[in-house]
């Protein structure tokens, strides 16, 4: 028997997104990928998963989906009641489903971003070495669209471990209302004037109903640069750029590739993941850092995430 | 050329301040000699008008390193002979009536019959600058002066694949539909984004393009769609 997982509802939006696309950007391939790398990799770890394998992103919430195989789940990310057969169960643990069960997310209420890994992933075939789905493009996932109510993804095998993981409390993420998000100075930061930095730094912004994976526009006090426009340049993860209204915009994993928009520089990636598990009325601050300690900041969150164990459920 | 940070993992090489042909050759040679470090040190890199981005893995290496092999690749791209190595890309395009809305509009500003505009368009050899907006949409520039035309003030909610535009003094086919505000003057049967296909586009950045005239005919021999633009008038 194949092992078939059936979407029942997909809820706001579900998405198919294994680690990104890399390599691609000469063609204007976006990266997608997870929007919070952290619940991603957690989410995989606990169903034994290798780090890229492929798996829900969850919006928000409200999908459903019925196995039609016994395997093991885990979801992590955004706080939501997770339900197997009406039952309330954990997130951040592997739970062991039997074929026929039926799992009912509700709806985030801390954070936004829920990943839901199956053991040995799903078997989707790859475009441009990648499964991600960038809707925009129509590339990944299926026919590079959201999960739809009646779409049945095969996984790569049905369980063959029992064993269940928890990530212990202080371990898990806790998705705060209002985020430092640290931020590298960088592009044409020398355009905006001292005192305009200083502002920069210094207010608190908003994030606007204009968030979603491919940028945040925040709202706040104006931010002032000297020129109005560049020459179209490439786009890096977390650029941060300032149209002429003033208004920051934070570009995320789906980004265009190039744009002519001033940038004042590039939130570090751990922060970044902290913005974009906030929705609309979120609060963010930004402080400036070093390259060199952002890559201080890289290594140490990659040191303690491969440090960490997790403890098995007897 | 200078380097300054991006990012956490990127550093951005700007070239010049302003476009040009030998600007494009630069960018282009030392993109070469930097992209088979991709999957190593190296994550991506974003060609463009007058910067080459260069993403690269924090946790392999930093970006003093990078900023070396950049230098050096620069350096590689200098010694090379830029012009011979230029690939020159020939695309069909159809400029009938049903594909061409915007060219009556073209010709009124510039003082120039239709036909003049479309000799024009045809008569040089256009460098693609940057590829992005969407995958496989390649920026060719620059245009004659008598054909520049400022983007439309309300662009089309749908623009057909294979639409052929001009806005200021820069050309491009739409490679899928999508919304636009270029000014359409024909349509390339040719397809400049197909996922499934090896090399999945025709042109790369710092290529050459020259358009040549094809018929009705012609275009839908070269499974050319027509259907599309029925819907746009």
């Amino acid at each position: 028997m194949m092992p078939i997982i059936e979407i029942i509802q997909p809820g706001v939006l579900s998405l198919i997104q294994d680690v990104g696309r890399y390599g691609q950007h000469h063609l204007g391939l976006t990266t997608g990928g997870p929007l919070d790398p952290l619940a991603f990799k957690w989410a995989n770890r606990l169903v034994g998963n290798d780090e890229n394998v492929s798996v829900i992103e969850a919006t928000v919430g409200g999908l459903k989906f019925k196995t039609h195989c016994e395997t093991q789940v885990a979801v992590t990310g955004a706080t939501v009641d997770v339900k197997v057969n009406g039952q309330l169960l954990p997130q951040w643990q592997t739970l062991n489903l039997k074929t026929q069960d039926v799992v009912e997310l509700g709806y985030a209420t801390q954070g936004c971003r829920i990943y839901i890994a199956f053991a040995s992933g799903f078997k989707i075939t790859q475009q441009f070495n990648s499964t991600s789905t960038v809707v925009r493009e129509g590339i990944g996932g299926l026919d590079g669209k959201p999960l739809q109510a009646g779409n049945t993804f095969t996984l790569n095998h049905s369980m063959k471990e029992s064993a269940q993981y928890v990530l212990p409390n202080d371990a898990q993420p806790v998705y705060e209302n209002s985020v430092t998000l640290r931020l590298i100075p960088g592009y044409q930061d020398h355009q905006f004037s001292r005192h305009q930095q200083r502002m920069f730094f210094y207010h608190e912004y908003t994030v606007s109903d204009l968030c979603d994976r491919m940028g945040y526009r925040l709202t706040g006090p104006k931010v002032h640069c000297e020129i109005e426009g560049i020459l179209s340049e490439g786009i890096c993860l977390g650029a941060v750029q300032v149209p002429k209204d003033g208004q920051p915009i934070v570009l995320m994993n789906d980004r265009q590739t190039i744009g002519g928009y001033p940038k004042i520089g590039s939130v570090l990636s751990l922060d970044l993941a902290k913005l974009a598990q906030l929705t609309s009325g979120g609060k963010v601050k930004f402080e400036p850092i070093t390259i060199d300690h952002a890559h201080n900041l890289l290594a140490l969150a990659q040191y303690k995430y491969n440090q960490q164990t997790l403890v098995e459920l007897k | 050329m200078q380097i300054h940070v991006a990012g956490e993992n990127a550093l951005i090489v700007y070239f010049d301040d302003k476009v040009s042909g030998e600007t494009t050759a630069r960018i282009q040679h030392t993109a070469q000699v930097l992209r088979p470090h991709i999957g190593n040190t190296i994550i991506d890199l974003v060609p463009s008008y007058a910067s080459l981005l260069v993403v690269f893995d924090a946790l392999k290496t930093d970006h003093l390193f990078v900023r070396q092999l950049i230098r050096l690749a620069y350096i590689e791209g200098e010694n090379a002979n830029i012009e011979s190595q230029q690939k020159i890309v020939r695309l069909p395009v159809y400029y009938g009536e049903e594909v061409t809305p915007d060219l009556n509009s073209i010709a009124q500003k510039n003082n120039l019959t239709s036909e003049q505009i479309i000799e024009l368009h045809q008569a040089q050899t256009y460098q693609v600058y940057a590829i992005g907006f969407a995958p496989g949409f390649a920026y060719l520039g620059e245009t004659d002066e008598r054909i520049a035309m400022p983007r439309l003030s309300t662009p089309r909610k749908k623009v057909p694949k294979g639409a052929v535009a001009i806005a200021d003094r820069q050309t491009a086919i739409y490679p899928a539909q999508s919304p636009g505000g270029w000014n359409l003057i024909g349509a390339c049967p040719i397809p400049m984004f197909n996922p499934k296909a090896e090399p999945s586009m025709p042109l790369q950045t710092g290529d050459g393009v020259q358009f040549y005239a094809i018929n009705k005919q012609e275009f839908l021999e070269l499974d050319g769609d027509i259907t599309q633009w029925e819907a746009l008038a």
